[in-house]
């Protein structure tokens, strides 16, 4: 009897260590927090929140609430309002803008902000040692691309200068009717210079971390939570709604939306973060809001290779697709189809009318190329990325122009990285792709087919299409250079067709409106933190 | 002796992971700056990969990511180059340009170890005593039941049980969070989904060495001095009989405190497991070494640590 008493004591005393080594780790996972006045589900992890150097949604939702730039965005419309700076004047040629900032501008260490600050975040950005993603949105400040290029080394020639402690003078090289919307983008925003040269890329990390706008950084915990606290310095902290708003880093679509049946959070503003299979159902559902943005669905082709060197190709393909079914098979949340590239609702400007759905003119068009029924036509790369809908339009593409044309497209599913690589270097026949502004005006959507753009990634080079666009940009009068844009869009969309507009992209967003009040839908699907709260 | 020589020998097979795993990062197409906006000048391009010293020859490249990099400053004068592994210094992340390799292993770590011993310790909880019992009652109805069970959970992957699981205790029932790492009442539904496959596959490992053990002359002999059959069982078969889940037990540690992308998705858990796969795919090449480093030295300790509790269990084993 000795040896299995003395066996089960230890068989015991074994399991009490574990559950002991158990609840142990248990307890050392839990760190106790209050909890949030709002909780948001705001989409992948940010790949930074460095205004200067963010590029994705999610990131720039974190960085708006921590700083603020010379202007901000109205909530309910997204057009610019005064932010850091209280007023401006705009020279008659358009320019010049003298800005002049608030008098009691504090960072939320009480330090004040002074116009040294907002030109040394300025610098920062076109600076190409900074490497920021969204540089070309300073372009339209004198010398700010010779800088961002290198050939001028003298950051202190950037056109932007302090006439006083409060006061700005903004040269500009043209008369960019959109400039202070552009104040208001993040890349723009007003930075705290002695916090950044003390820590390099890791200031945000940093101890107090000084920030200018409605709020600021309690933690930031790497695919966890990003906690911010309301600045009590803000200039306009008496308008700041929520005390305490937790930011949840989620990319999983399960996971999103659990959370949020489950009452654990009180916004979804992703539409990456609902399957569209659900979309259907939770339409009718008053938590569920569908609103428009600036952001287009088309396809890219490669000009430089047969058979899309000739346009007619290019047409009879365009023709072919019955956008209809992409958007009411697939994507399923209300999109319009698009003919053109530029959205309709865009500020000033009414897009040209593209081409439609033709069959019968395509299999004209693709015979007058010289393959009639799709005769001689070699089989086409179609490069997508492995997104589940991009993949679904991709076959259902295919599907239509083997019916209607008769030609093999053969499709190159790539992960994302990839993709981007293969795009860039022309290694594709024809290329999924989409666009969403970055601002409100019919230019952040036409420019990327100039011919030194970065983003062409066409091969499509057409002088006529860049003395346009060039031309439209030094005017100052709206109603011309709305004409001028429309006509380049028309060499675009009708006559050349590098690539084929498919749909405008539709947001969604989540929050029941007897709970959540202060989020209002806009075209840059833009939701400043600080009018949003729980209702009492 | 013996082991300490195996512990010296992990420095020169480490060193081998590191070229093999650099080599392979820089191989693999795709460029860690690529993005849907192209960059506003090429000298931008330029400055990142500078910052990174993605622009040196790779030779140069992986002394520096060693911390043997020797080199001139902007003086010209010659010196060690910061940082490096010899340092303790993973890197910098290019995804995450705010973060550190260090910074990110440090705040998830904890997390998937966390995890990955609760799965551990539910899947040994389980599976042995599992294991165990069904094998006394070999051929009676309660082993066929329990095999079943076991085998089912072998079968049923974790993509499968966590939704299933959520859909139930969360959802449902709401006695569970469905997602995220805040309190205890959290790390439950995770560390069965994570834990439950390997508690079938203990449970089958620790059957069949209870049986064959069972077969085995010293049990008869331990039987015929008068033995009781819970003393030839305990005392004699048991440590003999968890061999096999030993050896099993070391590998499986390694993977499960390494975290789980599967599990850590789908409960949104702040561990490293997701970055094991993501950095690969967002061609975080620092990112992707440290992780790798991370897994290589648990693997090889774990392996070690099973290798040393068999001369400890076994008394026939023995190494020179």
């Amino acid at each position: 009897m000795k040896f299995p008493m003395n066996a089960l004591f230890a068989a015991k005393r074994a399991f009490h260590l574990l559950a002991a080594a158990g609840a142990l780790a248990l307890a050392g996972c839990v760190p106790h927090e209050p909890k949030a006045d709002l909780t948001i589900i705001n989409g992948a992890e940010p790949q930074s929140i460095d205004p200067a150097t963010i590029s994705g949604q999610p990131d720039g939702r974190v960085a708006g609430a921590l700083f603020e730039g010379l202007t901000r965005l109205d909530p309910k419309t997204a057009i610019p309002e005064p932010g850091l700076a209280e007023r401006w004047e705009i020279s008659p040629d358009g320019r010049t803008y003298t800005f002049h900032l608030r008098s009691n501008l504090v960072w939320s260490t009480g330090d004040p902000i002074t116009a040294d600050d907002v030109i040394w975040s300025w610098r920062r950005v076109v600076d190409p040692f900074t490497a920021s993603e969204y540089a070309g949105q300073m372009f339209f400040l004198r010398n700010a691309e010779d800088i961002a290029t290198g050939k001028i080394k003298d950051l202190t020639k950037l056109g932007i200068h302090a006439l006083d402690d409060h006061t700005l003078r903004v040269d500009l090289v043209a008369p960019a009717t959109f400039f202070l919307d552009l104040c208001a983008f993040r890349t723009l925003a007003i930075l705290p210079r002695q916090t950044i040269e003390k820590h390099g890329d890791q200031w945000l990390m940093a101890r107090p971390l000084p920030t200018s706008g409605a709020y600021t950084l309690d933690f930031w915990r790497i695919r966890d939570k990003i906690r911010v606290r309301k600045n009590p310095r803000y200039w306009d902290a008496a308008n700041t709604q929520s005390e305490i708003v937790d930011f949840l880093p989620i990319d999983s679509q399960a996971a999103a939306f659990n959370l949020y049946e489950t009452g654990q959070a009180d916004i979804i503003w992703d539409k990456g973060l609902v399957p569209n299979e659900l979309l259907d159902v939770l339409r009718k559902r008053r938590d569920v809001h569908f609103f428009d943005y600036l952001g287009t669905e088309f396809y890219r082709y490669n000009v430089t290779n047969p058979p899309f060197a000739d346009v007619r190709v290019r047409k009879a393909l365009a023709l072919a697709v019955d956008k209809s079914r992409l958007v009411e098979k697939i994507t399923k949340g209300g999109e319009k189809i698009a003919s053109s590239l530029t959205p309709p609702a865009t500020a000033h400007y009414q897009p040209p009318e593209g081409l439609g759905h033709d069959p019968v003119l395509a299999r004209k068009l693709l015979a007058e190329a010289g393959y009639p029924g799709g005769k001689g036509f070699r089989v086409i790369r179609y490069l997508t990325t492995n997104a589940k809908t991009s993949v679904q339009i991709a076959v259902e593409l295919q599907e239509m122009w083997k019916r209607e044309l008769g030609i093999t497209i053969e499709i190159e599913q790539k992960e994302w990285k990839v993709y981007l690589a293969e795009q860039s270097s022309l290694n594709y026949d024809l290329s999924r792709s989409s666009w969403v502004g970055d601002y409100n005006d019919a230019n952040t959507f036409l420019d990327m087919f100039m011919a030194n753009n970065g983003n062409n990634r066409t091969g499509w080079i057409n002088p006529r299409y860049d003395a346009l666009l060039n031309q439209a940009n030094q005017l100052s009068d709206v109603k011309r250079r709305a004409e001028i844009l429309r006509e380049a869009e028309v060499l675009l969309i009708r006559d050349e067709l590098p690539i084929v507009p498919l749909f405008f992209r539709t947001g969604v967003n989540f929050f029941d409106p007897e709970k959540i009040e202060g989020i209002y839908f806009n075209l840059l699907d833009e939701h400043p933190i600080a009018p949003i709260r729980r209702k009492k | 002796m013996y082991f300490l020589k195996r512990l010296l020998f992990l420095i020169p097979l480490l060193l081998a992971i590191t070229f093999l795993a650099f080599a392979l990062v820089k191989i693999a197409p795709g460029n860690p700056f690529d993005s849907e906006r192209a960059k506003a000048s090429p000298e931008i391009e330029r400055a990142l990969k500078a910052r990174y010293h993605l622009d040196e020859p790779f030779l140069k490249q992986y002394l520096r990511y060693l911390g043997l990099c020797w080199e001139k400053d902007a003086a010209g004068r010659w010196h060690w180059a910061k940082g490096g592994l010899i340092k303790g210094d993973l890197g910098l992340s290019t995804k995450y340009r705010n973060h550190t390799v260090n910074d990110i292993v440090r705040q998830g770590l904890p997390v998937s170890l966390t995890l990955g011993l609760l799965a551990f310790l539910f899947a040994q909880g389980v599976g042995i005593p599992f294991g165990f019992f069904t094998a006394l009652r070999r051929g009676q109805w309660s082993d066929y039941a329990g095999s079943f069970f076991a085998v089912l959970a072998v079968c049923i992957p974790g993509f499968v049980v966590a939704p299933l699981l959520i859909m139930f205790f969360a959802i449902k029932w709401r006695i569970f969070p469905a997602a995220l790492w805040e309190t205890p009442w959290h790390a439950i539904l995770p560390s069965i989904a994570l834990g439950l496959y390997f508690a079938g596959r203990i449970s089958r490992l620790m059957r069949e060495g209870m049986s064959n053990v069972l077969h085995e002359g010293f049990i008869t002999t331990a039987r015929a001095k008068g033995c009781s059959e819970m003393g030839v069982v305990f005392k004699h078969a048991l440590r003999i009989a968890i061999l096999p889940v030993v050896s099993y037990s070391g590998p499986l540690l390694a993977d499960l405190l390494t975290g789980s992308f599967v599990v850590e998705s789908i409960f949104n858990i702040p561990g490293i497991g997701v970055f094991m796969v993501n950095s690969s795919l967002n061609k975080d090449h620092l990112m992707t070494m440290g992780l790798v480093l991370l897994y290589a030295v648990l693997l090889l300790v774990m392996n070690l640590i099973v290798d040393f509790s068999y001369t400890l269990l076994d008394r026939r084993v023995k190494y020179e």
